[in-house]
């Protein structure tokens, strides 16, 4: 008896391992669909971020489209991802904060969607609470004033989809959808979003002149008695135009959002926001994490005389008493057509983004 | 039966598993794995991103300051022998005591055991290895130097970045950003840029077995000796203010130091 009984468990180990006797697994595998990495981007900073729990596939890159886009996700099927995040402006939205689907405001400005792969330290969103793509795109969906919907109903809604399951076993070889596949999905679309073909990046690839007033804005941007504003947003050598660092720039003397502060717990950390990338300006007005400035020349002037001093204010933040760097009208205006010539028109029409 | 499979099974792990040990036995070592630990100190002090963000420490100038960010970079491990070549380790390592990251470093290169006259590592860059774009996990790191006039028209990389508040001469809270570069005058006719990295010496080492190095940072020492550095004058704009380069360079003689070496 005893012995038997060994005898059949060998016999099952053994078929467990046989291929053949399972004529029902799925053979199908999704096409993979690596990013398509900008030469500039892989001459001068390093790979971008991809999990090894979801690799790029062209099923789901489209599966992750048509969710960004539909409204399902929301509570009365009114609000996409896209509702916030349109590609028409660099996947931002114009107004300073966003109204959800109950009319009410949050208190942050909608952040602009490109190479988020190469944020290699995956903190996302102004304040760094959400520790990958994946997992912020979890967020905005049961958030009350944003879509304010649950995730029990999304999936629902999606499983009885006349398209959705057969999508989602294109994507993920199965037809249950879960919220984790869903936001799966949605980071795979976003990693797709890549922008890199400003009037800049094609002058840094020897392929167009600046003007001399864009090219003195630069001198501007990176002069130390000048703007200075490289070590927060970065230099030629990485396309990035940002650190993806926490900083207090110096909006507030007293700050009522304590931004990274408030996902730390740690006073040293308030007032803190992302740096945000200087790509795509000329689309993502209004500006800053509660988007208080309409304009770059705004901006500009803030941090030519605008600066409120506080204990955390960053130590690259300079002349503080004098409300900041002190910019000549003249290099101001450099400056701006300088960082204009970061923005990226072909970003917006890129075929594959729209719905 | 069962016992039987149970014994071979035991058996031929025990087999399989002492194989290599037995062989490692065997055959003498003759490489040594290297590691470098870097450890910071404000004199007597130790120093870790624990200790960042309070006003605490008072340089010889008598000015109390704080560190809220510390990054800088080594390269060029090197071994050097009586009568051989030197073994140079063409290597770099930004150590980031502010995310507590890189703070040791074990070269894949192993080196021979015997008799070593010198261990040393350049700080920073030499003007060798210091060339634009040249490393793109650096400028992952932002970690580069822009190439304008005012750098010396040439790009390359920070040495180190040193970053806090002090309290002024008018007792105002204020901040210091002390960032070391290879110095260049951009405003001198043809523009000038000097090799500001330094030589750190650890010293002759006897290599017997895998080995790792404590290396300490005295974080004072880039106040003092021999230069009275004084906040008050230079606390920002310092990358492209060619004296203060030369005065980091002449402090930065002292700040590197042995500690212990296990083995
Ligand atoms: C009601 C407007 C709104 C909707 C709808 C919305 N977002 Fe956002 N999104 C924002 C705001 C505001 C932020 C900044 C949040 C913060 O800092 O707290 C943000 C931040 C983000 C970020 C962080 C970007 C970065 O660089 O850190 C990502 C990614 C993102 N949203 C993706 C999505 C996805 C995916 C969806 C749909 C599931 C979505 N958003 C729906 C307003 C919206
Ligand atoms: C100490 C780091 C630091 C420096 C130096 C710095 N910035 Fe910023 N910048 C930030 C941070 C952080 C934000 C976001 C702040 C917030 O919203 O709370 C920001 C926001 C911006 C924005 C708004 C972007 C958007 O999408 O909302 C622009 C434009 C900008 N900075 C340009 C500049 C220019 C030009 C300079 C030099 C004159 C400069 N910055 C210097 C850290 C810095």
């Amino acid at each position: 008896m005893k012995k038997g009984f060994i005898y059949l468990l060998l016999i099952i180990s053994v078929s467990a391992c046989s291929k053949s006797d399972s004529p029902e697994t799925e053979t199908y595998e999704p096409t993979p669909l690596p990013l398509s990495i900008p030469q500039l981007f892989s001459d001068r900073i390093i790979s971008p971020v991809i999990p090894n729990n979801n690799p790029q596939t062209v099923e789901g890159v489209a599966l992750g489209k048509k969710l960004f886009f539909d409204t399902k996700l929301s509570g009365d099927e009114t609000m996409a991802c896209a509702s916030c995040h349109s590609p028409q402006s660099a996947f931002t939205n114009n107004t300073p904060t966003s109204e959800g689907i109950d009319g009410v405001f949050g208190t942050r400005n909608s952040m602009p969607l490109f190479n988020l792969a190469w944020n290699y330290r995956e903190r996302f969103t102004w304040d760094g609470k959400q520790l990958s793509i994946e997992r912020q795109a979890l967020e905005p969906v049961e958030n009350p004033i944003e879509m304010h919907s649950d995730w029990t109903d999304v999936i629902n809604k999606l499983q009885s989809d006349s398209e959705y399951p057969e999508l989602f076993r294109l994507a993920f070889k199965t037809s249950l959808i879960t919220k984790e596949l869903t936001t799966k999905a949605i980071a795979q679309f976003e990693r797709t979003l890549i922008s890199a073909n400003s009037r800049f990046d094609r002058y840094t690839l020897g392929q167009e002149t600046l003007t001399s007033q864009e090219l003195n804005g630069l001198d501007v941007f990176l002069r130390e008695d000048k703007g200075d504003c490289f070590h927060c947003h970065g230099t030629p050598s990485n396309p990035l135009w940002t650190d993806n660092i926490f900083h207090n720039n110096g909006l507030d003397t007293n700050v009522t959002d304590l931004g990274l502060g408030g996902v730390t717990g740690d006073s040293n950390d308030n007032g803190k926001f992302k740096s945000p990338s200087l790509r795509n300006l000329a689309y993502t007005a209004p500006y800053m994490h509660d988007g208080r400035f309409e304009t770059l020349d705004q901006v500009i002037e803030f941090y030519s005389t605008g600066l409120q001093n506080s204990t955390t204010i960053d130590v690259l933040m300079k002349n503080i008493d004098n409300g900041g760097v002190q910019l000549s009208t003249q290099d101001k205006a450099d400056l701006k057509a300088f960082l204009l010539s970061l923005s990226d028109p072909s970003f917006l029409t890129n075929p594959d983004f729209q719905e | 039966m069962k016992r039987f499979f149970a014994l071979l099974l035991c058996s031929t792990l025990a087999f399989t598993s002492c194989g290599e040990d037995l062989d490692d036995n065997l055959v003498l070592k003759t490489e040594a794995e290297t590691t470098f630990n870097f450890t910071h100190n404000w004199d007597e002090t130790e120093v870790t991103s624990a200790s960042f963000d309070s006003i605490q420490y008072l340089n010889q100038n008598g000015d109390s300051l704080s560190i809220e960010k510390l990054r800088y970079l080594i390269s060029d491990i090197t071994f050097s022998r009586e009568g051989e070549e030197d073994i140079v380790l063409d290597i770099y390592n930004l150590v980031d005591v502010t995310n507590s990251t890189n703070l040791s470093f074990s070269p894949e290169t192993k080196i021979p055991l015997g008799q070593y006259t010198n261990v040393s590592f350049t700080y920073g860059f030499d003007d060798e290895d210091n060339i634009e774009n040249a490393y793109p996990d650096l400028n992952s790191e932002n970690w580069e130097v822009p190439n304008i006039q005012m750098f010396g028209n040439i790009g390359g990389y920070h040495y180190m970045q040193l970053e806090g508040r002090f309290i002024n001469n008018a007792d105002e809270e204020t901040t210091y950003a002390y960032h070391n570069i290879r110095a260049a005058d951009g405003m001198a006719t043809p523009i000038t840029t000097q090799d500001t990295s330094i030589q750190v010496n650890l010293g002759a080492i006897t290599i017997t077995n895998d080995i790792t190095f404590q290396v300490k940072m005295n974080i004072a020492e880039w106040f003092q000796n021999t230069y009275q550095w004084d906040l008050n004058t230079w606390n920002s704009s310092l990358m492209g203010n060619f004296d203060a380069q030369l005065r980091m360079n002449e402090n930065g003689q002292n700040v590197f130091s042995l500690g212990t070496v296990t083995q």
